[in-house]
């Protein structure tokens, strides 16, 4: 990993944080990261959890969404989590389009996401 | 614009991480107003996207930010100022429909969208100079 955004393994999901500003170079690096662990572990799952987030502009959306574009090119999909309302209310007042992500309240919820989904499948 | 200004600080757009700090200025501002959370992921969003404007299609500038008042009520205004290639259809961009670089369009239009007063001067070959305000509502 070459980026400051950790990213733990849970069984098949990987989890990502994110705490700190996502500068270009941050951002560029927390993808590359991603996709690469994608790859050496075999995940079928990417949560990013940003309640750590106090400020979600049109570049940080994007950074997050093409993110998930990227996961899903390689077989994972994504779902986000832990958006703080105010920010939920901030994009939907500035009329951007975070329709093609999955979301979650939190974590937990989600981590449960993708166990009722593989339950589903079985 | 109107109002009397209370504060201000004037602040380089040299760099990304200015983009930060021209962002916490402008969260200290809001705080200062006593603005709830929503307006002030408001105001801080519309900064950060004007901010990064300056940053990304002007190669840097200047941001002006103030803390205003206006019969009794608070505000925060900040001003964006680049010598970059300014915007040919400022109509446009404000529909939200035209993208030079991607975030563009939403950004600008959706800046305007989160503040409560919004002004843009801009010409092709002549910089951009941007403006907008948002006040406390009580």
């Amino acid at each position: 990993m070459n980026g400051s955004i950790p990213i733990l393994r849970i069984g098949e999901i990987l989890v990502a944080s994110v705490q700190t500003e996502l500068r270009d170079r941050v951002a560029n690096a927390f993808q590359e990261d991603v996709l690469n662990t994608l790859e050496t572990t075999g995940a079928t799952g990417l949560v990013i959890d940003i309640s750590g987030l106090e400020v979600v502009d049109t570049y940080v959306a994007r950074v997050l969404a093409e993110t998930g574009q990227m996961a899903k090119l390689m077989g994972a999909s994504t779902v986000l989590v832990g958006m703080r309302p105010e920010i939920a209310a901030t994009l939907i007042r500035m009329a951007y389009p975070m329709g093609g992500i999955d979301t979650a309240l939190n974590l937990q919820e989600g981590l449960a996401l993708f166990g009722r989904r593989k339950k589903k499948k079985k | 614009m109107s109002g009397e200004t209370l504060e201000r600080s004037e602040m380089k757009i040299d760099s990304e991480d200015d983009i930060i700090l021209v962002r916490r200025k402008v969260r200290d501002f809001a705080s200062a107003c006593a603005f709830d959370v929503f307006a002030t992921s408001a105001v801080t969003t519309a900064a950060s996207e004007l901010a990064r404007n300056v940053w990304t299609h002007a190669g840097g500038g200047f941001a002006t930010v103030e803390k205003v008042s206006e019969d009794a009520r608070l505000g925060v205004r900040a001003e964006f100022r680049d010598n970059g290639p300014g915007i040919p259809d400022i109509e446009r961009v404000l529909a939200g429909g035209y993208s030079t670089a991607r975030t563009m369009g939403l950004g600008l239009s959706g800046s305007k969208r989160l503040v409560d007063e919004f002004e843009i001067e801009s010409a092709p070959g002549r910089g951009t100079r941007i403006t907008f305000t948002k006040w406390a509502r009580y």
